[in-house]
């Protein structure tokens, strides 16, 4: 079943029922695969219309960033302040920061409303006084909000993450506003979800307004969601800013996670359906077409193995355990954790089909175990899962696309069936980055 | 104090752990870079065409704070070791970014350890993040060069008499396109020369440690020459330093016959004629180093920017064909020795600008676009360089070293 490298077993992978979620795969060094759809930090500050980011660390660091950038045609939002190895004894590193920005934003043509300002690990190594920054440049440009961001990889694994950080940094921004009924919010999503997904036709059915940051238009937008009574959340990142927001204008919140099975989506939607107050709907007949639509796909690809992974979605054993439910067959899972909300997944696969591959997706050891060795078409679910199966015969989304309940599980269905037909040129999709955002490659 | 580390809207150059990791990496080793997370990915994604494609063995340490804090660097060792028992690398490079640079790690000292724990050739070099990439290509073929001097055996019979054997060194993606490479392999026999390795495209590992019975070596970019200084010091191989476009083409060729045959360094860009260039320590950028060199500022200039030898080859190469001077601008890591006298080591965005804004026209890379001030008459030239952009305009990136590619150019200049 498994390959081995140099006579040696392969340590990316080992069955699911030998596998223990709370350590997946050990800790060791890091291998990338060329896969890059996925939104970085800099992907998510600029869907926050009217801000300017700047980045403050070393060239290594700055190249990624920027680049990101520039490859989403927002050079004109984006500037740096590039720290060099005197800046360790010689610089005081407060008045480089102050100096920098000041500099920059006095050659912008047109002032920002708000600075998303990243500074890095070096930081917070040096000690650098980093309230002190923004307290002067409030000070300076009182016009703009400067929002503290952190680009500190070397803390993700053990305290707060960059991109939750940056999340809980922009709502931070809002003014307090007297909190409307029949208002809310979808915070902490990279991609907007869709208009005939089941959260917005409910809550439009129901009089409410509902504002995402990545659909604002203006800063004013943005700051509007203040008044939002409650705060919805699918993208587990959001976590810290929806607690933060309670805690702040006391907004209520609901994490919708991106589940896929008929009866988690129907708890989630009721749970929403609860907070506002309405009546649950009748999901009956959405489930009946879920299962039709099934039934097609199953005719199309029989017994094709499917491996899916964690940059496809958030749930990526909820999806597994609803496939292999209706009698597909799940082959491989990528993922270096279990998310809190897809363990109950996770454990009932490991008991009933304890059989399926579990990959990390960063282990050293993918770097030589990729490829089609089956000998056989693979559909695949996730860029990564393309890359690691040499498979053409993928769907190309990350997050979730931005598709949830009933609705984006049909679209879910019509991508597969698409995906197992149509091959994809794999190295040219899956070289861009942030998939489903502005790319000029 | 004034601080010109700013830039409003310009990319930054690669950075010297990337130019590492380019320059070893079809050689079979195992390069790790010690820094928590991020620099990776980014050399994979952006400097990197060959990543998709070729299995290179390039990892990071993913050094947390932990970790760095209490100094775990049995950890670090550990997952150098596992890994490389489970790949059997040729060798093993590792490499630290900023955080274990500036925590002082001891790469020495784990490169050591792990060396003699494995078996495996195991070395670290000089990174830390904080400069560019020309640095990591010119210490990682140095200490190529220092390894195949080791293993150096003397021909026992002299070369047939008017074979000449050459190496180039210096080429790497972030300075050379494929299309490149194949020029420079194709005019290095049109030329009448066997070439014997090009350091590091295209090549394995032994292919370059047996190089050393070549009659000369090629320097193409900086990131060459302290593996040609290293073989020219130990075992007296000759260089010449240049890229060969437009009139290049011959008068490299030329010297380099001169210089097989009578030992002598040169670099016809610098000067039409044999000279010896000094030896002496790599100096930085004006990144480190502002005041490293008075700029000379001209009205109306022409203007070129880019890699040192590159870029004032192709200076050479346009001048000799249309007669107007060309001066460079030269961001990145280099020796003043190389540089012509009025060359200028800008880098920043701040220092750039009241140099475009006196040209006449510059040929750069198109992210410096946004600098130009076209509006007061300034022209502008694209051309990229994916030391700079990466892969955003990798399919624009032209093949200087073919007379098509250069005449194209040329016309695109007019």
């Amino acid at each position: 079943m498994l390959r081995k490298i140099n006579d040696h077993p392969i340590r990316s992978v080992h069955l699911l029922r030998s596998s223990d979620p709370d350590n997946l795969f050990p800790r060791t060094l890091e291998f990338s695969p060329p896969a890059r759809g996925t939104w970085n930090i800099v992907h998510t500050g600029m869907q926050l219309p009217e801000s300017h980011q700047i980045y403050v660390c070393a060239s290594g660091c700055l190249r990624g960033v920027i680049l990101t950038a520039a490859e989403m045609g927002c050079m004109d939002r984006f500037s740096t302040i590039e720290l060099l190895e005197k800046d360790l004894l010689r610089t005081d590193n407060e008045a480089l920061i102050l100096q920098g920005v000041t500099d920059i934003l006095k050659n912008l043509t047109k002032r920002p409303r708000a600075v998303l300002l990243f500074t890095a690990c070096f930081h917070h190594f040096m000690g650098t006084d980093l309230h002190y920054i923004f307290h002067q440049l409030s000070r300076r440009f009182p016009e703009i909000d400067f929002i503290p961001c952190i680009m500190d990889p070397i803390r993700q694994t053990k305290s707060i993450t960059p991109e939750e950080r940056l999340r809980r940094e922009i709502y931070r921004q809002w003014r307090p506003l007297p909190l409307r009924a029949r208002a809310c919010n979808i915070i902490g999503s990279n991609l907007p979800t869709d208009d005939t997904s089941e959260i917005l036709t409910l809550l439009q059915k129901n009089g409410w307004t509902l504002r995402d940051m990545t659909t604002c238009r203006s800063y004013d937008d943005f700051l509007q969601m203040a008044e939002g009574s409650l705060n919805l959340y699918i993208n587990p990142f959001g976590h810290r800013a929806a607690l933060d927001l309670q805690k702040r204008y006391g907004q209520d919140f609901l994490f919708l996670p991106q589940s896929w099975r008929y009866s988690e989506i129907t708890d989630h939607l009721n749970r929403l359906a609860d907070k506002m107050q309405v009546s649950r709907p009748d999901f009956r007949p959405r489930i009946a077409e879920c299962e039709l639509a099934f039934e097609a796909l199953k005719q199309l690809i029989g017994d094709t193995p499917i491996a899916i992974d964690c940059t496809f979605t958030f749930c990526p054993f909820s999806l597994a355990r609803l496939l292999v439910e209706h009698g597909f067959r799940v082959l491989k899972i990528y993922s270096d954790t279990v998310p809190a909300e897809d363990r109950d997944n996770f454990e009932w696969l490991k008991r009933h089909y304890g059989s399926i591959e579990l990959w990390s997706t960063k282990n050293p050891d993918g770097r030589l175990a990729h490829g089609n060795t089956m000998g056989q078409k693979i559909l695949c679910l996730g860029q990564k899962a393309a890359w690691f199966n040499g498979s053409p015969y993928f769907v190309n989304l990350v997050e979730g696309g931005g598709h949830y309940g009933f609705d984006g599980l049909l679209r879910l269905i019509h991508l597969m069936s698409a995906a197992f037909l149509v091959p994809k040129n794999l190295p040219e999709v899956i070289r861009r980055k942030g998939c489903g955002g502005s790319c000029c490659l | 104090m004034k601080y010109h580390q700013n830039a409003h809207i310009l990319s930054t150059y690669s950075a010297d752990t990337f130019g590492v990791c380019s320059a070893l990496f079809e050689l079979g080793g195992m390069i790790v870079m010690h820094d928590p997370s991020g620099c990776n990915s980014t050399y994979t994604t952006h400097d990197e065409p060959r990543w998709y494609e070729q299995d290179s063995l390039i990892f990071i340490s993913a050094l947390n704070e932990q970790d760095a804090v209490l100094g775990r660097d049995d950890k670090f060792v550990q997952d150098v070791i596992d890994s490389a028992m489970q790949f059997r690398p040729r060798f093993i490079c590792i490499i630290p970014s900023q955080i274990a640079f500036l925590i002082g790690t001891d790469m020495k000292a784990l490169a050591h350890i792990i060396a003699n724990r494995t078996g495996i050739p195991c070395f670290t070099l000089p990174t830390n993040s904080m400069h560019y990439y020309e640095r990591g290509i010119f210490y990682a073929l140095e200490w190529l060069a220092k390894q195949a001097v080791q293993q150096h055996v003397p021909l026992q019979k002299p070369a047939r008499k008017g074979t000449r054997s050459l190496n180039i060194l210096g080429v790497t993606p972030l300075d050379f396109s494929p299309d490149s490479v194949s020029s420079l392999r194709q005019w290095a026999l049109n030329a009448g020369f066997t070439l014997q390795s090009c350091w590091a495209v295209g090549e394995s590992l032994d292919t370059i440690l047996s190089s050393t019975n070549a009659c000369v070596n090629l320097v193409v970019s900086y990131g060459g020459l302290g593996a040609a200084r290293v073989l020219q010091e130990a075992i007296g191989i000759p260089y010449v330093i240049g890229t060969p476009i437009g009139a290049l083409r011959s008068l490299l060729a030329e010297a380099l016959k001169r210089s097989a045959d009578d030992q002598h360094i040169r670099a016809p860009f610098l000067s039409g004629h044999p000279i010896e260039l000094p030896v002496q320590a790599m100096t930085a950028g004006t990144a480190d180093n502002p005041a490293a060199r008075p700029n000379q500022m001209k009205k109306n200039a022409q203007l070129l920017v880019g890699e040192s030898i590159c870029t004032q080859s192709l200076a050479f190469a346009l001048e000799r064909e249309g007669a107007e001077h060309w001066q460079t601008i030269v961001p990145v890591e280099t020796e003043s020795s190389l540089l012509l006298p009025d060359t200028m080591q800008l880098t920043d965005e701040t220092d750039l600008q009241p140099a475009f804004r006196v040209a006449d026209k510059v040929l750069a890379d198109p992210m410096y676009e946004p600098i130009i001030p076209t509006r007061y008459g300034v022209s502008f030239i694209r051309l990229p360089h994916a030391g700079f952009s990466g892969r955003l305009y990798q399919k624009e990136i032209p093949d200087l070293i073919s007379t098509k590619g250069f005449q194209h150019l040329r016309k695109k200049i007019k």
